[in-house]
């Protein structure tokens, strides 16, 4: 279990900063998405994974830890609000600069 | 406990929300509700420092939930310092914004209280997540301040920035994530208690978490190879806002100080990232002081130099001894306010200067030279370190608490810096002050009134070498309540204040 989440964090994340490292905006914004996705997956797993534990520290088996869901949930709403901006403002540059390009200028030929 | 702790956070955050509901008054109520809030946050400031000034540490529970459970609010001597600093540094720049700038686009004073709440938070929180959550907030604030006033320039720019952060957030959220698997908390004062009991094999993850999040710091603070985004940035974006940007630099460096003092410190078990430090500022330092003679224009130069101030500043934290870390305390609020009050001052310079604007080419004579040469002179003194100004004292005791171990790299690289930006300060001025050509514009008016917020912070420089005695002395507690880490921890989880 641990071995598959490892690796679908791992394969996100590889896709996610080839995708930032692209010149256009596009592209660009879709890597951030799949780094924020990967790193809200490893913030949510920092809790260890357990299934059918309750979420209460005074029960003497396994717990699971409910801190991280806390924290992904923050993570989450940030990052949506991050990547509708970088969207928007992904619009903008598109509209002022006349090219979608991440440093505003096409490449010379 | 006392209240007083959450005002700087709360005051902000209802004069950004007030100031959204007067949107359709017009911006003269704005332009009041913000003048108010920033008064009345300079004097909390001001009460908050004499608090703490005996060596005592100030404790918030939000919610009355005890640590390491709850958040806390933590105030020591050098949360108190950047705080007052924040509220120096807004009320002239937001004087000077008032002149004009806040009607170049929309809800300036929307966004200029609630950049003061993110700032004001990242210093006073004493949670791990929580410093990420505030710097989330001032980082949403500063995309919407770097957009103000439009232009192609400023918006391509602007996407580096945001890029740029948006996966240094990403960065900061794994580290946390590591962090907080490793050691079951993200109170920093409880992280500082459970680093010392880790097992051998936790040590190489941990030490790679506070390595990412030395990077993210580094990239908030901009230092080398992580400053690339911010010349830039701070050239396009307007006067006033670049002004406030000054601080934003200085947010990394706190973090990058309160996090390697109290957890990742230099003799404990991860000390990579505090024995990077050093090295880091002084590659930094040496590059940007060569960029700095590179600059093409004044703001452009101005951007450098806060490079250039990053580096000194962590140089001598990276020292991790009192002496040096009081150095930069010292240096802190001189550079941040020196800095700001030169980017105003390049605004009434390039306005006088019509299309030649703030390059380094002739120009149309400007219509008072005297008024602002004199400031120039003065302001270059204080950032290039000469005598008598406040620049001058940082840097000598900089170059003092190097001591033998350190002496030949810090002094070569300082001095060096120095020189070479007396030389491009020097050129910088006969430049845009004597190379002229032409007739003055008419349309440019300046006078004291106007030049008066400018004239504020780099003054501040005279008055910070004046008051360098009680200064340094309080500076010097300041280093050695964050070293002495222990009293920290204590006043976090001895259940707070009475």
């Amino acid at each position: 279990m641990e071995i598959l989440a490892a690796c679908v964090i791992a394969v996100l994340v590889a896709c996610g900063v080839y995708l930032v490292l692209r010149a256009r905006t596009f592209t660009v914004v879709l890597g951030l998405s799949l780094l924020s996705y990967a790193v809200n997956l490893f913030l949510f797993f920092s809790g260890r994974l357990t299934t059918g534990a309750p979420p209460l520290a005074a029960s003497p088996a396994t717990t699971a830890d409910p801190l991280p869901q806390a924290l992904v949930l923050t993570a989450i709403v940030i990052g949506f609000g991050m990547t509708a901006f970088v969207v928007i403002l992904a619009l903008r540059a598109r509209g002022e600069l006349g090219n979608d390009h991440v440093d505003g200028r096409e490449d010379k030929p | 406990m006392s209240h007083w702790i959450i005002l700087p956070l709360l005051l902000p955050l209802a004069a950004g929300m007030l100031n959204l509901l007067l949107t359709r008054t017009g911006t003269n109520a704005q332009r009041m509700v913000s003048f108010v809030m920033a008064c009345v946050l300079l004097a909390i400031a001001a009460l908050l420092l004499s608090r703490v000034a005996a060596g005592h540490i100030d404790v918030y529970e939000l919610g009355d939930w005890p640590a390491p459970f709850g958040i806390v609010l933590v105030l020591d001597r050098l949360s108190a310092l950047m705080l007052a600093l924040t509220a120096l540094l807004a009320l002239p720049i937001l004087a000077h914004a008032c002149l004009g700038d806040d009607r170049r686009g929309r809800d300036f004073h929307v966004f200029f209280p609630l950049q003061l709440l993110g700032i004001n938070g990242a210093f006073l929180t004493g949670d791990l997540f929580n410093l990420f959550v505030f710097f989330e907030i001032l980082l949403i604030v500063s995309y919407c301040l770097a957009l103000h006033g439009h232009g192609p320039d400023r918006t391509r720019n602007a996407l580096r920035y945001v890029v740029l952060n948006l996966i240094g957030s990403s960065l900061f959220l794994i580290a946390l994530g590591v962090v907080y698997g490793i050691c079951g908390t993200l109170n920093m004062a409880d992280l500082g208690l459970k680093i010392a009991s880790l097992s051998q094999d936790q040590v190489p993850l941990l030490q790679a978490a506070s390595l990412l999040l030395l990077t993210v710091f580094g990239l908030k603070a901009a230092i080398l190879p992580l400053f690339l985004w911010l010349p830039g940035l701070y050239a396009a974006v307007l006067p006033s806002v670049a002004a406030l940007f000054a601080i934003m630099t200085k947010v990394g460096v706190y973090a990058i100080l309160r996090v390697q003092s109290l957890i990742f410190t230099v003799h404990g078990p991860v000390d990579h990232g505090a024995a990077l430090l050093l090295p880091l500022a002084l590659i930094t330092l040496g590059a940007a002081s060569l960029c700095v003679l590179g600059s093409t224009g004044l703001r452009q130069l101005l951007a450098w130099l806060v490079v250039v101030s990053v580096g000194t500043l962590l140089a001598g934290i990276g020292l991790w001894s009192p002496d040096g870390i009081s150095a930069s305390l010292y240096y802190l609020p001189h550079t941040t306010l020196v800095t700001a009050g030169l980017f105003l001052l390049a605004d009434h310079i390039a306005n006088q200067r019509g299309a030649a604007e703030d390059q380094f080419k002739p120009g149309p004579p400007m219509s008072r030279p005297d008024l602002l040469g004199t400031l120039f002179l003065l302001g270059a003194m204080a950032a290039a370190g000469l005598p008598p100004l406040s620049g001058f004292v940082g840097k000598v005791l900089l170059l003092h608490a190097a001591g033998p171990a350190h002496a030949v790299s810090i002094w070569t690289v300082v001095l060096g810096g120095s020189l070479l930006g007396i030389v491009a300060l020097g050129r910088c001025g006969s430049t845009l002050f004597w190379k002229t050509d032409g007739v003055p514009l008419s349309g440019a008016t300046v006078s004291w009134v106007r030049v008066a917020p400018a004239a504020g912070l780099i003054l501040a420089a005279v008055a910070l070498a004046a008051m360098a005695d009680p200064v340094t002395a309080y500076t010097k507690a300041a280093a050695e309540q964050l070293l002495a880490r222990h009293e920290y921890i204590e006043a976090v989880l001895g259940g707070g204040n009475p």
